[in-house]
């Protein structure tokens, strides 16, 4: 007892970082020991003592991956909430290490794609000495758990799920038994009604809400994915009290590792093998392991979750009473501020704030790419506007959780003045796409060039505004590393003897309505691709009702007349 | 082949048993098949080498005359024997021998240790000294093992390694 108040008291830091989880010397120590292990691997690897076969899940699993031209550092961004002098270690990474700029992905983790292997562990110790790392960030083991962007924010939350994101971080983290599992495997958590986590997409998807005596409870998807077999998860149960949280997602882990396929890396994941048995089937042997285990051993205590909870800085609001009134004459005042307002911010649950999400997606980009001077910028705001809070969201944008109104206009000067001030989010140039044949060992064809394409086709803001909601998402093979299934409208990266071609696919969600979109008809060039998706929008609005959504008139109208109207002679 | 304890090499006084030959007086290893052979003698210590795909709890009934059970790694990225040894150590209560055989990296040595598994059998020319400073390279980990009573520190759900050797 007396070791643990005394641990805590020495540890605390003068501030704790906003929204995340502060590092103590134990965490620290802990990374650098981590940094030390890998820098024996590499130099094992260099003598030869270790072949490439044994060298790569050990450098995958610390976020290196070998890709087209050079090596990738994937950098994990816990719940996809970072503070201002992470986001400047970032900048520096993207400066010393990399090209000058890094790629948002859709795990809420950020990408560098020009690192040399000589400099992989002095990378890492500049992640280090802002409390950050690669850890797990790929190879066939617990990954970054993901949260939702509004997360401590949003009006509509239940509550914050990102100090048990944090636990199940801790708590995966070079896991004893769930290392070498027969594939990757990813957690996704919300505390809020509107899925925005895409829980039902993920190996196990968590959704909290408040439960009895003041403690959260959890209804658990699993076996969602997407990938080459696409899949919504099952509810495996409705009701997981927090105290049996670790122990129930271990015996889930325990029964994938043992009866999981490891003879077929594509029938690998854990949805696979829920599919085999049958969801009952899967959560009878859940429920055997969970009642046979020793459960005291995982019970996770309310003083645990309490004591986790007190190393995030909370944000301490002290809203202007005439913030909105400000906000209400700035929006009056400039045309575009306004649009920018509707489109890109997102209600705040404490009157006179608002969160922005900022868009990384400007007309004819780079989906997700971030320079380095952008990425100090957003620091710099993050630090004046937003706690030194900066999110990643898993559509590949920023968010700056908690503005104030009153200062919101001049958050939106600064961020136009970088030409991070687009008013596109959730329209149709709010494009995903993953890095493609560009960078991509495994890809079919390239993503970014037809995601440019497309955005400079539907730059003009007037049209986006009238086509309205919109999401697409390109993927350049059946990986669907860009979720392209989870899209109002998907683009698929296929090789059609040998020239790269696009599948366009409909009817996707990876909302509470979550669905697969369906393969339209045969792949088309670049070209025609784009052409054919202009030709589904001018027939959406033709053919839309009362504001309806995209989405919304596919489902109604049905596949055979959007069909008709890529595929059909003229 | 040399055996690994807490990462020093100690006396392995176990053979595998030879196909198609008898067991013997010795300490030795048998596969399931002939597992009540193994049984119907009467000097001599009893082992099992499990094979990857099996449930631990497959030995259930013979595991109180068991004095050591192998699990095998045949790629080490294979991770089931992981999860054996765990199962036979909290589920069967065995508190022989665990040794772990088969294509093991020295990086994989506390997982291996925290599962339950307290011998590793290492490859003829092995560095010794990169087994032991894996065993050494972390001072604490971030969960509590499922079989080993090591030592919450700090808060949270840390636990303390305390590493002999
Ligand atoms: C460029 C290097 C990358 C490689 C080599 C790669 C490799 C893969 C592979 C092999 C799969 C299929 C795994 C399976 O379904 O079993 C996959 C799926 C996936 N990857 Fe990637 N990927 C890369 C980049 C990315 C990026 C940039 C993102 C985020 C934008 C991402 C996020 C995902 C997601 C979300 C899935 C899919 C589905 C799921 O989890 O069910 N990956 N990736
Ligand atoms: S979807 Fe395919 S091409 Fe795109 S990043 Fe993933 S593996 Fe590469």
């Amino acid at each position: 007892m007396s070791t643990e108040t005394m641990t805590r008291a020495e540890a605390a830091p003068a501030t704790l970082p906003v929204g995340h989880y502060g590092y103590d010397a134990v965490d620290r120590a802990f990374l650098r020991e981590r940094i030390e292990q890998f820098r024996d691997q590499v130099n094992r690897r260099i003598s030869g003592e270790l072949t490439e076969e044994e060298f790569k899940p050990l450098r995958l699993m610390n976020g290196l991956y070998l890709q087209l031209h050079a090596y990738m550092l994937r950098v994990a961004v816990p719940y996809g909430t970072l503070d201002s002098r992470q986001v400047r270690a970032l900048a520096r990474i993207a400066r010393e290490f990399d090209k000058g700029y890094g790629h948002f992905t859709t795990r809420q983790n950020i990408q560098f794609n020009w690192i040399r292997l000589e400099d992989t562990v002095a990378a890492l110790e500049v992640l280090a000495e802002a409390d950050m790392h690669a850890i797990q960030t790929s190879g066939n083991c617990i990954r970054n758990v993901t949260s939702d962007e509004f997360a401590g924010a949003a009006k509509d939350e239940l509550l914050d799920p990102r100090v048990h994101a944090e636990i199940l971080r801790q708590w995966s983290t070079l896991h004893p038994e769930f290392t070498f599992l027969p594939r990757k495997f990813k957690f996704a958590i919300s505390g809020s009604p509107h899925d925005r986590v895409v829980a039902r997409f993920h190996d196990v998807g968590l959704i909290a809400r408040p439960g009895p005596h003041g403690r959260p409870v959890f209804e658990v998807f699993v076996g969602g994915g997407l990938g080459r077999t696409p899949i919504v998860g099952v509810s495996l149960r409705d009701d997981l009290p927090e105290e049996d949280l670790i122990a129930y997602v271990e015996a889930v882990l325990r029964v994938y590792n043992e009866f999981g396929r490891r003879d077929n890396i594509y029938k690998a994941r854990i949805k696979i093998l829920v599919q085999a048995l049958g969801a009952d089937e899967f959560r009878r042997r859940v429920e055997e392991e969970f009642v046979a285990m020793d459960r005291a051993r995982y019970r996770l205590e309310p003083a645990i979750v309490e004591a986790i909870k007190a190393r995030f800085g909370t944000p301490d609001f002290a809203p202007e009473s005439n913030a909105a009134d400000v906000l209400a004459q700035d929006r009056s005042r400039d045309a575009a501020f306004d649009a920018w307002v509707r489109t890109n911010t997102h209600e705040h649950k404490v009157p006179g704030y608002i969160s922005v999400v900022v868009s990384l997606k400007p007309a004819g980009g780079i989906p997700g790419d971030a320079t380095a001077e952008q990425l100090d910028l957003l620091a710099d705001l993050a630090e004046e506007f937003s706690f030194g809070e900066l999110r990643v969201t898993h559509l590949q944008n920023v968010v700056l959780g908690h503005v104030r109104q009153d200062q919101l206009h001049t958050v939106w000067q600064r961020l136009s003045q970088a030409g991070l001030g687009t008013a596109n989010v959730n329209f149709i140039t709010d494009i995903v796409a993953c890095p493609g044949l560009d960078y991509c060992a495994l890809a079919n064809a390239r993503s970014i060039p037809i995601a440019q394409k497309l955005s400079s086709r539907f730059a003009d803001l007037e049209l986006q505004r009238e086509v309205g909601e919109m999401r697409i998402n390109i993927s350049g093979c059946i990986n669907a590393c860009g979720h392209h299934h989870a899209a109002h409208l998907g683009i698929l990266g296929v090789d059609k003897r040998g020239e790269e071609a696009f599948q366009i696919t409909l009817g996707g969600s990876g909302e509470k309505d979550a669905s697969i979109g369906q393969i339209l008809g045969p792949a088309m060039s670049e070209d025609d691709t784009v052409n054919a998706v202009a030709r589904l929008i001018d027939f959406y609005l033709v053919r839309r009702e009362n504001g309806e959504r995209f989405l919304d008139t596919y489902r109604r109208v049905g596949t055979a007349a959007f069909k008709d109207v890529v595929y059909a002679p003229a | 082949m040399p055996l690994l304890e807490n990462g020093r090499l100690v006396e392995d006084t176990w053979h595998y048993a030879i196909e198609g030959e008898p067991l013997g007086n010795g300490d030795v290893i048998v596969p399931p098949e002939r597992l009540s052979e193994g049984l119907g003698r009467t000097a001599g210590r009893l082992g099992v080498a499990l094979p990857n795909g099996e449930p631990a709890s497959s030995l259930k009934a013979a595991l109180p005359k068991l004095s050591l059970v192998v699990v095998t790694f045949p790629i080490f990225r294979d991770g089931r024997a992981f999860s054996q040894a765990r199962a036979l150590r909290e589920h069967l209560h065995f508190t022989g021998q665990i040794r772990a055989a088969g294509h093991v990296l020295p990086d994989q040595y506390e997982f291996l240790i925290r599962c339950g598994v307290n011998t590793v059998e290492v490859a003829e020319n092995a560095d010794l000294s990169v087994w032991t400073r894996n065993l050494k390279q972390f001072d604490v980990a971030m969960q509590p093992s499922p079989v080993l009573d090591e030592k919450p520190t700090g808060f949270a759900l840390r636990r303390l390694l305390n590493r002999a050797g």
